[in-house]
């Protein structure tokens, strides 16, 4: 199933970036363990996972800071290997920001051009256009110590933009931000990044970061790539369990085969009962069992005499309140571990007392099989 | 009884403020520091005063006439020998200082930047030649300098000269390059500490935004580790102005410092008033040679932006 990308602007298919099968080994140590991946040209991509999964050692290889034990990577069709750093088409947001502290914000953004011998004026234009691209207009002769977090971190943005790159690498960005700001910048990145058309990589353990501002995401495990998709795509179809965790929450149902073929699988379950779902493409059986996988706001309380197509009954037995959803423990026969639901305010779900019987509709397509 | 009654209110606030007083940080911190401080204040400030005084007096033989006169510091100032003296003692204390620090910044740079694990090792090492006496070391130059020293049969040994050479001792040259040797340690250690604060990731940035090894060397780590540079300069410039011993043993009489002509007013030529003004001329020039090099090189700093 094919899924829209949620960019307006026409993408090219052409590949940015490709690596291709690379490893990065410290000793017996793998940090990056034979990845493969084309990263499309105007591509909002991210690379999502924990810490130490190897996303950061990936983008690094890509900025020339650090070079593959094996394997290639090239930018705009040209291999990188043996191209330092500072002769990459690449430039970096770093994680610290790095904003050079003994330079007012029009020379730190000026830092490349000076290299580049523009002249004045073109260098103070180009300069003036990056300040104003990050909102910066006016701040231009405070010094880096005057500025907050998230100026600084505009600033940071400003000094890679300013270099017209193909690609530009985002180190985590957003982590040392508070979360309203976090979440303003990431609405604004994403704008800024439909405006100028570059490239953008983005290295992430914020899955909600990634959701929001992704075109498309790798999700990243102990040195591998996991899977490859948009964000819709990874969210509803996980191609297993680690990726469907990481997500947000998942409830995990065992499920026996019943048939298989090649568009679809049918399962047998404890309180789902027999389940026809699409196969996803990754699947490779394992065995004669499955899991079934659905998220907690797929599942929705019935009120009173309602009822729907497909149905499980339980009994709440734990209730949270978060506002404007709560979120739901409900215990269903014949399922070793209580189903989580996550229901909004707007009909009284947060006065449902601990200990009522209620029924949950479902719909069969948020089931997902994901291979055991 | 109201007078009481009216008092102890207030007297209870005194106390209080009192004992505020001394919870007080800052207060804390002077109790801290006051006896150090008064043995600073007796053992510094004193002798200088006695200096200071001494310098607007006149020794007349073995008596000193107490009345205020400034003829000392017109000798010291305009008596060529002593305005020779403390030029060229100004010109080898900033040669000292300038190849001191010129020497050591790629020693600290080594250690900060690739010293690896071994960085406290490599930071032993310098210091091990503070384990001999000063004295010692200044000989040991003798030994190398000297007219059949390991310098001058070393090179007659390799057929590169005929005869000892003796421009090697007792001269300005062989005082500079003993005073360098001397204060390495003590330029080094500052510049690595200020190496050491350098993000590493601003090195990163600037080979990001297109900057070559030798490009950010200069436009990032160089500029950040200038406040290390300056201490460095200080803290060899400042002593060595009033350096007496390396002179007295390696620079014969084309090495003679200010120092040494101030030793002598106050020893052989016993003439304490005189001593006196040319060590408060001595520390003044100093003083306004210390503060223009900062400014220089913060100059410089700007000028390279």
């Amino acid at each position: 199933m094919p899924e829209p990308t949620q960019a307006e602007r026409p993408q090219t298919d052409r590949a940015m970036i490709e690596i291709r099968s690379v490893t990065r080994s410290y000793g017996a140590f793998k940090a990056l363990d034979d990845a493969t991946l084309t990263i499309r040209e105007g591509e909002f991509f991210s690379l999502l996972g924990p810490s130490g999964c190897g996303k950061t050692t990936l983008l690094r290889m890509i900025a020339g800071f650090d070079n593959p034990t094996s394997g290639s990577i090239s930018v705009g069709g040209q291999s990188m290997e043996g191209i330092p750093a500072n002769r990459r088409p690449t430039n970096m947001v770093f994680q610290s920001y790095a904003i050079f502290p003994h330079l007012n914000v029009e020379q730190n953004v000026a830092y490349g051009l000076k290299r580049l011998k523009l002249g004045g004026t073109e260098e103070t234009r180009r300069v003036e256009e990056a300040l104003a691209q990050v909102s910066l207009t006016g701040l231009g002769k405070r010094l880096a110590t005057e500025l907050s977090g998230g100026q600084r971190q505009r600033v940071a943005l400003a000094r890679a933009l300013v270099m017209r790159p193909k690609v530009l690498l985002l180190d985590e960005p957003l982590s040392a931000l508070d979360k309203k700001l976090r979440e303003q910048m990431q609405v604004e990145l994403r704008r800024l990044q439909q405006a100028v058309g570059i490239t953008f990589v983005l290295v992430t353990h914020d899955q909600y970061e990634a959701l929001a501002m992704s075109d498309r995401i790798a999700v990243m495990f102990g040195g591998k790539i996991a899977q490859v998709a948009s964000p819709k795509e990874i969210y509803q179809r996980p191609v297993n369990r680690q990726v469907a965790d990481f997500l947000g929450g998942m409830n995990f149902v065992k499920a026996e085969i019943v048939e298989e073929n090649a568009a679809s699988l049918v399962v047998d379950t404890l309180g789902f009962g027999r389940v026809r779902t699409d196969k996803p493409k990754a699947f490779v059986r394992n065995g004669g069992g499955a899991t079934l996988g659905i998220r907690p706001e797929r599942l929705r309380v019935l009120w009173d005499n309602a009822t729907a197509k497909f149905e499980v009954a339980g009994k709440v037995v734990e209730r949270h309140y978060f506002g404007e959803i709560t979120h739901l423990i409900v215990e269903i026969p014949g399922l070793e571990k209580p189903l989580s639901v996550t229901e909004t305010n707007d009909f009284g779900a947060d006065d449902i007392p601990v200990g009522t019987s209620i029924r949950l509709a479902y719909d069969p397509e948020a089931l997902v099989a994901m291979a055991d | 009884m109201t007078a009481a009654a009216e008092r102890s209110p207030a007297f209870g606030m005194t106390r209080a403020r009192r004992n505020a007083l001394l919870q007080s940080e800052s207060v804390q911190g002077f109790a801290l520091i006051s006896p150090t401080f008064v043995y600073a204040l007796i053992l510094l400030v004193l002798p200088i005063l006695v200096v200071l005084a001494h310098s607007f007096w006149t020794q007349h033989y073995l008596t000193i006439d107490h009345t205020f006169t400034l003829e000392n510091y017109r000798i010291a100032l305009t008596e060529p020998i002593y305005r020779d003296l403390l030029w060229r003692s100004l010109y080898i204390s900033l040669t000292v200082s300038f190849f001191t620090v010129i020497l050591a910044y790629p020693i600290a740079y080594f250690i900060s930047f690739h010293g690896g694990r071994h960085k406290s090792l490599w930071l032993f090492l310098i210091t091990i030649p503070f384990w001999t006496s000063y004295l010692l070391r200044v000989m040991s130059w003798k030994v190398i300098l000297g007219y059949n020293g390991v310098l001058n049969s070393g090179l007659m040994g390799l057929g590169i000269i005929d005869e000892p050479s003796t421009a090697l001792l007792y001269n300005s040259s062989a005082v500079i390059i003993t005073l360098t040797h001397a204060w390495a340690a003590f330029a080094i250690l500052p510049i690595f500490v200020s190496l050491e604060k350098v993000d590493r990731t601003l090195v990163e940035a600037a080979t990001d935004l297109g900057d070559g090894p030798l490009h950010s060397f200069l436009r990032v780590t160089l500029p950040l580790s200038a406040p290390g540079v300056i201490s460095a300069a200080l803290i060899v410039m400042i002593p060595t102005v009033g350096d007496y011993v390396t002179p007295k043993l390696v620079g014969g009489k084309d090495g003679v410092m200010i120092a040494n002509a101030i030793q002598a007013q106050f020893g052989k030529a016993a003439n304490w008033p005189l001593g006196a003004a040319l060590s408060v001329t001595t520390m003044l020039v100093v003083s306004l040679m210390a503060g223009a090099t900062v400014l220089i090189i913060r100059a410089i700093q700007r000028l390279a932006r």
